[in-house]
């Protein structure tokens, strides 16, 4: 068995393409079981995994919840709602004491950037990164490549639009390392005022017009829009958001053929894209969330195989 | 026989006064707390010297004699965190780092913003190892909106205004503050970082801050905040000394404004000396989190050249203790500052000098003579008859910056772990050492 180069997921940049490969391989092996009538392995019985979650989120905790369950690991989960983080406990103290219960692996999602790279430094556990501030989440961009990879093959020379927020959102920072590392050409796409400074320093074709970035592209990946950045002056309303942004059928015509829609979730139906689109014959926005269970095993099972003797993934 | 004609006297040391433009060997001679004379090697020089005890020369062979290294911008915490540092343990820390001379800033809790505050730090520093200057809050409360009795401020002693870790946004108040402080003939130093541009940001803004996807404070808040100051300076004829310059295009404003020859200073850290923001992602240290921001490498060579071109007039540490309990944290939840009191001179040294931006002689001046002219408080010379605050510096001594040593009592500097040159090894205040090594 191949190894993960590091014994952490933080993020997807600087990761080699040797490890993405590698993870998507493995998650080949458990999308297989999770078409099973018995969808549960033995791989990390005895394994601890605490779901460490200091923002709210649905889909990706009980992704992973699922995802540690079918390998029979043992699995707690918090969020800052019933945890003494109220009290005012700092993040070291709050993972230490949980590690303290012998705890083998963390899952974190946390609101500031770096969070899951100080636990690092706080306890010996496996950190895996569910989302940190705006900087990265790797499995998020692990799911959309293996969906991707699983459509066309591969990830080499598709064309890949990233649609959105571009400067407050995680995911597509980890996409565009991933796809990247993997011979994905990345556009970016955004108002000007939610894109970062210096954007173009990412490497990718970067436009302010959408049917410009659409053209010719294999797959839309189309971001959620936080209604806050709109309260916040960074576009003047959700109607004209809709107008310039928005991703409905007329627009598909200047994508390629056997062209991909795609949405992490959760969607924001007729504001970032139309449920016409959304619910569309070309759209895997379902498989993104099934296939983020795999890609969860496969990430999980890695990671701790490393520091276990080597075994059958199933 | 034993000589009562001086206290101490500090023999064959190299001296550099930026004032008397000494550069020589030679011998300082005190009595009483101050400078008597300074004499070069002679034979009847050798023969006074024969008469004094051993204790009452400190040998200064191989080391630099400078007057005592003054530091115009300090966070001393008392009264409100003594925790962090007080009075007394920061002018420790202050005379461990070459320093005699401290000014602080009038952030604390409660803010120095009326006679009695300032009173209480000036008792408090009474007995320290430096001497403490304070510096008087511009708006009451610090809170940018009316001004404090700055009339009072000065009558009890303060040497300048600054509502130090926010900038003045209101114009209209700085236009104010301009013109009533310079009734009393002193700068509004100021922290120039327009506040509605920075809000909410962790780091500069840069392909760093984009990368790690933290809130950017971009440079142009700086550009913004001191184009606006050197136009009201223009206006009232006050003075404005900006604090912690970071960036290009703000060094050129104020190089420009100085060519037109309006009444402005200003400092720069050796953070932004030294450091980027390319450091921050590597370990998302939280030492590293400081405002203004570290910047981007093209800032920090342009703030190098305003130091070597005179636009940059002094070198302070903007010495900012915080607990080891609140940096110990996440990036973004940490507070901004870093010490540096006991750090500044080596990294000068190592970073500067040896670099060949500056001489030891243009070095010493930006950290004695420049900043006691800016604020018109004593020192910076080691003529005769001046209060013997005397630094001696073993200029090439290899060292390494260790966080259990250190005098203050935060911990909280990103230069742990660190190997400079150059250590202080004696300070001396009022002719009395209050530091040795």
């Amino acid at each position: 068995m191949s190894r993960l180069s590091s014994r952490h997921l933080l993020g997807l940049e600087g990761v080699p393409r040797e490890d993405i490969q590698l993870i998507l391989d493995t998650a080949e092996t458990f999308r297989e079981v999770l078409e099973r009538t018995i969808k549960k392995v033995p791989t990390l019985r005895g394994i601890t995994v605490l779901n460490l979650f200091y923002e709210p989120s649905t889909r990706t905790r009980i992704s992973f919840e699922l995802a540690e369950k079918r390998l029979s690991a043992d699995t707690i989960s918090f969020s800052t709602s019933t945890s003494s983080v109220k009290k005012g406990e700092s993040l070291r103290d709050t993972v230490q004491n949980i590690e303290a219960m012998k705890i083998d692996m963390v899952v974190v999602r946390h609101s500031s950037s770096g969070a899951p790279y100080f636990l690092t430094k706080c306890v010996d556990a496996n950190i895996i990164n569910a989302g940190d501030g705006s900087h990265e989440h790797p499995t998020q961009a692990l799911l959309d490549m293996y969906t991707i990879r699983k459509k066309y093959g591969t990830l080499e020379g598709l064309r890949v639009v990233l649609v959105g927020d571009v400067k407050h959102s995680r995911v597509i920072r980890s996409n565009i390392w991933g796809l990247k590392t993997m011979g994905a050409s990345v556009a970016l796409c955004g108002p000007a005022t939610l894109l970062p400074y210096e954007v173009e320093k990412f490497g990718c074709d970067v436009y302010n017009n959408i049917d410009e970035a659409l053209d010719g592209a294999d797959v839309v990946n189309v971001m959620r829009i936080q209604l806050e950045r709109q309260q916040a002056g960074l576009f003047p309303s959700q109607r004209e958001y809709t107008n310039l942004f928005g991703i409905n059928k007329e627009r598909l015509k200047r994508l390629n053929k056997n062209y991909t829609i795609m949405h992490p979730g959760p969607m924001n139906r007729g504001l970032e894209i139309t449920s016409e689109v959304a619910d569309g014959e070309h759209s895997v926005i379902l498989d993104q969330v099934t296939n983020g269970q795999a890609v969860r095993m496969a990430v999980l099972y890695l990671l701790r195989g490393r520091d276990m003797e080597e075994g059958e993934v199933a | 026989m034993t000589s009562k004609k001086y206290d101490l006297v500090i023999i064959n040391g190299r001296v550099i006064d930026p004032e008397l433009g000494f550069g020589k060997d030679g011998h300082i001679f005190i009595k009483d707390g101050k400078i008597v004379k300074i004499e070069t090697d002679s034979a009847s020089i050798r023969n006074e010297l024969k008469n004094l005890d051993e204790h009452q020369k400190i040998d200064a062979t191989d080391k630099l004699v400078v007057p005592g290294l003054i530091d115009i911008h300090v966070h001393l915490r008392e009264p409100g965190r003594e925790d962090e540092e007080t009075v007394e343990s920061g002018c420790k820390a202050a005379a461990a780092g070459g320093f005699t001379t401290v000014c602080c800033m009038p952030n604390t809790t409660p803010r120095i913003d009326n006679q009695e505050t300032v009173k209480f730090v000036q008792d408090r520093a009474k007995d320290a190892d430096a001497r403490v200057f304070v510096v008087g809050a511009v708006t009451k409360g610090t809170a940018g909106e009316e001004l404090s009795e700055i009339g009072d401020l000065v009558k009890m002693g303060a040497v300048a205004i600054t509502d130090d870790g926010q900038y003045v946004q209101n114009a209209e108040v700085m236009r104010r503050a301009l013109e009533y402080a310079r009734m009393f003939d002193i700068p509004v130093m100021q922290h120039a970082e327009d506040q509605q541009l920075c809000a909410g940001a962790i780091m500069n803004e840069s392909f760093e801050s984009t990368r790690l996807g933290m809130k950017g404070a971009p440079a142009v808040a700086e550009e913004i905040a001191v184009l606006r100051d050197i136009a009201l300076c223009r206006l009232t004829g006050g003075r404005v000394h900006f604090q912690h310059i970071s960036t290009r295009l703000a060094v050129e404003a104020i190089r420009q404004a100085k060519q037109e020859g309006l009444n402005i200073t200003a400092e720069a850290t050796p953070h932004h000396l030294v450091l980027t923001d390319k450091e921050i992602g590597k370990e998302f240290n939280t030492n590293l989190r400081v405002n203004p921001p570290l910047r981007t490498e093209e800032d920090r060579l342009a703030v190098i050249e305003g130091l070597v071109d005179g636009t940059i007039d002094c070198i302070t540490s903007d010495h900012a203790p915080h607990s080891e309990e609140e940096k110990d944290c996440e990036f973004d939840l940490a507070p901004p500052g870093m010490i540096g009191l006991e750090t500044t001179l080596g990294l000068i040294k190592t970073f500067i000098i040896d670099k060949g931006y500056l001489s030891w002689a243009d070095a010493i001046r930006k950290m004695t003579y420049n900043p006691a002219r800016i604020l018109n408080i004593p020192g910076g010379t080691l003529e005769s008859g001046a209060i013997a605050d005397i630094t001696i510096i073993d200029p090439n001594k290899k060292w390494t910056v260790n966080a259990k040593k250190f005098r203050s009592r935060s911990r909280n500097s990103p230069f742990v772990g660190w190997k400079l040159s150059g250590q202080v090894y004696r300070t001396i205040l009022g002719g009395r050492i209050v530091f040795e090594r």
